[in-house]
Parts: C-alpha cells; structure tokens; sequence
C-alpha cells in the first residue's frame, strides 16, 4: 500500500507571496478533493442495491407511510439538489441514523473513532522508534548485515497479508506463549472500570491511576499495534534510508568528514538534519495508511474502532454508517495526504 | 555453434534492421535481468504458479469441493490430506491449487483494467493540455486521496459482494498512478523532435498518442504494474477475507483464511497454509517487479 504513493505531487508555481498563495491553494484543493469524496460516496448510496425509504418504515408500512418519508428523505428533488442537501447534512456531520441502533452515525463514529486513534498512534510510534534508526543505520553501513535486515524485513512487509500475520501474532503470543492479552480492548473484568475521559483507555487508566486497568490494556493492544508498526516501519525505513543515502553522498558530508568529525556527529548532526522534513512527510503518509490498515487489524483483533464499525455495518447493509465511516476514514486521510505535501512545498526549496 | 552465432546476432552493434535492434535490446535486458538471483527466483514462483493453476485438475489429490464431515480438520501429513482438511473435511491442498486461478484471474483482469484506464487518461491529459489536463489531472489527484481499502469496500458495499465486483472496486482504486506516470512521460516525449517530425508528416493526435506515445510509456507501466501486483492480491484476499471478495464454497486463499480464523487456536494449519500461499505470490511478484525496474528503468531505483 505504501508504494503506491506518488511523492512527485509538486508542480512550479509562480512565486510571488508563498505563504498567502500555498495556503489558498491548499484549501482549494482540500475542498475540491472532499466535494470528490461526497460526490463518490453520494453516487455510491445512489445506486446501492437497497431501498433506503423500505429500510427505514419496514415492508409492511402503508403506501402514504412509505411516501411521507420518501418526501422527507428529498427524493423526489433532482440528483443536484439532492447531492447539495447531502453536503450541507456531511457539513453540519449529520450522516444519518444507524439502521442497526436508530442512532446518529455521527455519535457511533464518535464512540468508536479513540480506539482506531489509540491503536494507529501507538502502531506508528513502535514504526518510527524502530524504522528511522534502522533506516539510517541501513544507509550509513550500506551492504552490513544490518542493511540486508532492513531491506528483508521492508520485502516481507510489502508481500504479507496483514490479517494474516496478524492472525499468526494471536495464535504464537497469545493462544500458545500467552505473553499478551486476547482480542478486544481490555479483559472481561475490566470493562468499563475507568470513567471514559479522552476514549483513549490507556490516557484514561493512567489518569484514573488504575495501574492494573493500564497493564491490561497495555497487553491488548501492544500485538496489533506492534503489526501496524511494523508495516509502518517497513516503509518508513526503505524512505529513511534512499533519504540518508542522498544525503551521504553529499559533498558537505565528505567535507565534514575531512575536518576530521566523528562519523556519529556526520551522520546525525549534519546528514539527518536535513532529512526531517522529507521524513515528516513520509510519516504522515504512514500515519494515514495505517488509518487504513487497521480496518483488517481491527476485525482480527476484534478491537471496536472505526474499521470494525464499517465493516459490520457493510454486512449488515446498513448503508448511512458505511459512508459515514468513508467520509469520516477518507476526511482523515485527505488532511494528512495535504498535510504531508504542503509540508514539503513549504519546507523544500527545490519543490517550488 | 549455431546458438553461438544466435547470440552474436542477438548481441551485435550493427542491428541490421529494427526488429534485429528490438530483439538485441530484449536479449540484452534479459541478460541483466538473468544475472539478478531474487528477481528470477520471483519469476521462477510465478511461472509455477501459472502452471499449478492450468494443470490444477491433474495436480490436486482430490474434488476441492468434495466434503467429507467425518474427516474435518485432519492434521498435516493425514493420509491422502498432505495439508490437512478443513473444518468440512475438504482437502486444504487441493483447495490451495484451485484457489492459484482465482488469484490469477483477479490478478490478470486487474491488470488489464487500471493500467489501461491510467494509460488513457495519462497521456489524453498529458498530450492535449490545457483545461483537459487540469480536470483529468484533479480528478485523479481525488482518486489518489482516497483510502484504497475503504473506498473499495464502499464500491463493494453497493455493487455487492463477488469476485468481479471485487475487481472492479480494487481497478476503481488502482488506477490513478499509472495516469501520473503515463502523463509525466507523455510530457517529456510531447516535446521531443521526433513527435515534431510526426507532426509535420501530417499525423494526427490520435495516431501520435497511439502509435508513438503509448509504446514508450508501457515499459515504466509494466515495472510499475508489476510492483503493484502484491498490493493487489493482498487488497483481493482482505476482501475475500471480509467476506465481500469470492463467495464460499469457492477455494479463494482470503476467504479460506476467514474460515479458518475460528480454529486459529486449535486447529491453526487451516489459517495458516493459504496465507502462506499468499505471501509468497505477493512476495514473488515483488521481487521480480525490483528485477524488472532494475532492467527497464534504472533511474527509479534506489
């Protein structure tokens, strides 16, 4: 998945005010790229096979029933307004009511949305712990074992089906070793023990002060969020070390070198200063990629965040949650792709 | 002596006529790209792979299908089950070998979708300019916004659950950065003299896009199809394996893993054996996609 990232997004501009002009453009292409997102899922909930008048009043409702709330749901006004009134509704984030509980999509998205954050942030803090030093470790003893490690583990990264692995995890450290805990967020016991502040049970056990809430949590998350990370860090470092190996080559470092600095102060002090806001940029993108990654994590971990949302609505043909779950997913993702890129126009001189 | 002089004429300076220069160049390629071990390994998997999946009815001991509830979820090495048997008592081998045309044919229609759509759009918007390009070019930067995964289970959601579905969702989603490449490289050759040469015989867009534009654009297409291969059997078999994919009793490697998720802890080779199965494809297609961009497009590489 992360291959499939095209960083050459920037094109030459004009360079009069930088600042002003990147900032419009920016949130003309935010807006531009979120009126695409609706207008997909728009057209998706439009031709999805089921009737969504019939799935609201039941297949015994009354024909004036059944025509009160077509009426009420707008579809008798043309696609155009109906895809305006759509808009103003994901505006305001009204996504509809769950056919499943008859509750707002918004408040479920809500309820769910600090689990998939507390897995993706904890998954992406193990990839760059580990990625960027064995990243640049790879490019600075280019060909060392070190450097094969990096460069087999990033291949199995990119070739392994991440539910599957994930699987594997469950199976060896929990079903045999039983080092960590099983699916879900926290063991049966202590299920709703700590008051629910941030939604985030580690943040909420570690103010609550309840040490063992924390050791529980901390033993059901650490497996899926260490399988995040690693198909985060598997990209991670394949980019931190093309990043370094750029660099290394640079006629400062050779200077560096020849004033007679250590190669610790060449490599870290000079060499991977430059590379931070490449990385930055790279890490975005791996941050919204797992967003995307933990759909599959979550079902096999059986964690109730945002991935496991969509899907059971999915099977459950409960289609106002699924798009919601989309805009919301895609929303996110949108704003950390631009995010990434605005951050490397700003910050690389040779990109504007 | 005459594959001497075979190799001589396939090796000569002095091409003597434009296929004699195509064929040298093919031959020349594949000399490098013999020399890479890992590609070649990858090439050797997938070669296996196409010949499992042709000759699957002679290959597999038994009907993937047949079941036999009395010997459900026989260990590995059982009699007559190599790799076991499923939880209703199907032989996961033979099963295995099934399940190599349905990655084939999804891999294959894939394949010809996307990049065909990225390449059409790429060079229309890249040769033409102008306001084509500036709409041809948003909505693709729209599509490459999107989360892959979750877009193709919206698309899947409405379409419904299937095999073609799934294709269609994963091409819906896959084609966007072949249309950036297929546009940087009509950019470049856009401007070339001898596209001007072409112009001013007389030739048309039609005919400059097609017949001198589009063949140089698929070398970098098929290094890039290549690569992109592992990511699109791992987004059909996490589809499969979400149920939305191939419909059961169909042998696809994803929904098999999904079946066997509910004995992980038991019975753990029915989970185990098709993931197997799948990495090594993926990882297969991986390394030879390296090979290959080591071979036709040097500069991509590292």
């Amino acid at each position: 998945m992360a291959l499939s990232k095209d960083s050459g997004k920037g094109r030459a501009r004009a360079s009069l005010p930088p600042w002003f002009k990147t900032t419009v453009l920016t949130l003309g292409s935010i807006a531009v790229t979120m009126l695409g997102l609706l207008f997909v899922t728009f057209i998706i909930g439009r031709v999805m096979p089921i009737d969504p008048v019939l799935a609201i009043v039941g297949e015994r409702a009354s024909q004036s029933t059944y025509d009160a709330v077509f009426l009420e749901l707008g579809l008798d006004k043309p696609l155009v307004v109906q895809f305006a009134y759509y808009i103003w509704d994901v505006l305001q984030l009204d996504f509809g009511t769950s056919l499943l509980n008859a509750r707002p999509v918004s408040e479920d998205i809500a309820r769910v949305f600090p689990a998939t954050l507390e897995l993706a942030t904890l998954g992406i803090f193990i990839g760059i712990v580990i990625g960027v030093p064995l990243g640049v470790v790879a490019a600075a003893r280019k060909g060392s074992w070190i450097d094969q490690l990096a460069r087999v583990l990033a291949l199995v990264g990119y070739s392994m089906p991440i539910f599957w692995l994930g699987l594997m995890g469950l199976l060896i450290f929990y079903g045999i070793l039983g080092w960590v805990g099983g699916p879900g967020r926290v063991g049966i016991f202590y299920v709703d023990v700590v008051p629910s502040v941030t939604g985030l049970i580690l943040v909420d056990a570690a103010i609550d002060g309840n040490w063992d809430v924390f050791r529980d949590a901390f033993s059901h998350i650490i497996l899926p969020a260490s399988l995040l990370g690693y198909f985060s860090l598997a990209y991670i470092s394949r980019m931190t070390r093309s990043f370094m190996l750029e660099q290394l080559s640079a006629e400062y470092i050779t200077t560096a070198r020849v004033k007679g600095m250590s190669e610790w102060d060449v490599i870290w002090k000079h060499a991977f200063k430059n590379i931070r806001v490449q990385l930055i940029t790279v890490i975005a993108l791996s941050y919204a990629n797992l967003l995307e990654g933990s759909v599959l994590t979550e079902i096999i971990f059986s964690w109730p965040g945002i991935g496991s949302y969509i899907t059971t609505a999915l099977l459950s043909a409960d289609m106002n949650a699924v798009l919601g779950g989309t805009v919301v997913v895609g929303l996110i993702f949108i704003l950390l792709n631009i995010f990434s890129d605005l951050l490397y126009k700003v910050f690389d001189p040779r990109a504007k | 002596m005459a594959e001497q002089t075979l190799r001589a004429w396939l090796l000569t300076d002095t091409p003597t006529s434009r296929r004699h220069a195509k064929l040298s160049a093919l031959y020349q390629g594949w000399l490098s790209f013999r020399s890479n071990t890992m590609a070649m390994i990858g090439l050797g998997i997938l070669l296996a792979l196409v010949l499992v999946a042709a000759a699957a009815p002679i290959l597999s001991p038994h009907d993937p299908f047949a079941q036999d509830l009395g010997n459900r979820l026989a260990p590995l090495g059982t009699d007559g089950h190599v790799l076991g048997t499923d939880s209703l008592g199907r032989d996961i081998l033979s099963r295995l070998i099934y399940g190599a045309r349905i990655t084939l044919y999804i891999v294959a229609l894939v394949a010809l979708i996307a990049p065909v759509v990225g390449l059409l759009v790429g060079t229309v918007s890249g040769y033409l300019g102008g306001w084509i390009d500036i709409v041809l070019m948003r909505i693709t930067d729209i599509f490459l916004a999107f989360p892959r995964l979750v877009l193709a289970l919206a698309f899947v959601a409405a379409l419904g659950a299937g095999i073609e579905n799934a294709v269609i969702a994963i091409s819906l989603t896959a084609w966007p950065p072949y249309a950036r490449i297929a546009r940087a490289e009509t950019l470049t050759i856009r401007s070339s003299d001898y596209i001007s040469a072409i112009k001013l015989q007389g030739a048309g867009g039609l005919r400059i896009i097609t017949k001198h534009i589009w063949p140089l654009c698929v070398s970098s297409l098929i290094v890039r199809v290549t690569l992109d291969m592992a990511g699109i059997i791992l987004a059909a078999a996490g589809l499969g394996f979400l149920g939305l994919g191939a419909q059961p009793p169909s042998p696809e490697w994803g929904a098999m893993i999904s079946e066997g998720r509910r004995f992980i802890l038991d019975h753990w080779w029915v989970a185990t054996m098709p993931g197997l199965a799948i990495f090594t494809v993926s990882l297969a297609f991986n390394l030879l996609g390296d090979g290959l961009r080591d071979v036709l497009d040097p500069k991509a590489g590292e």
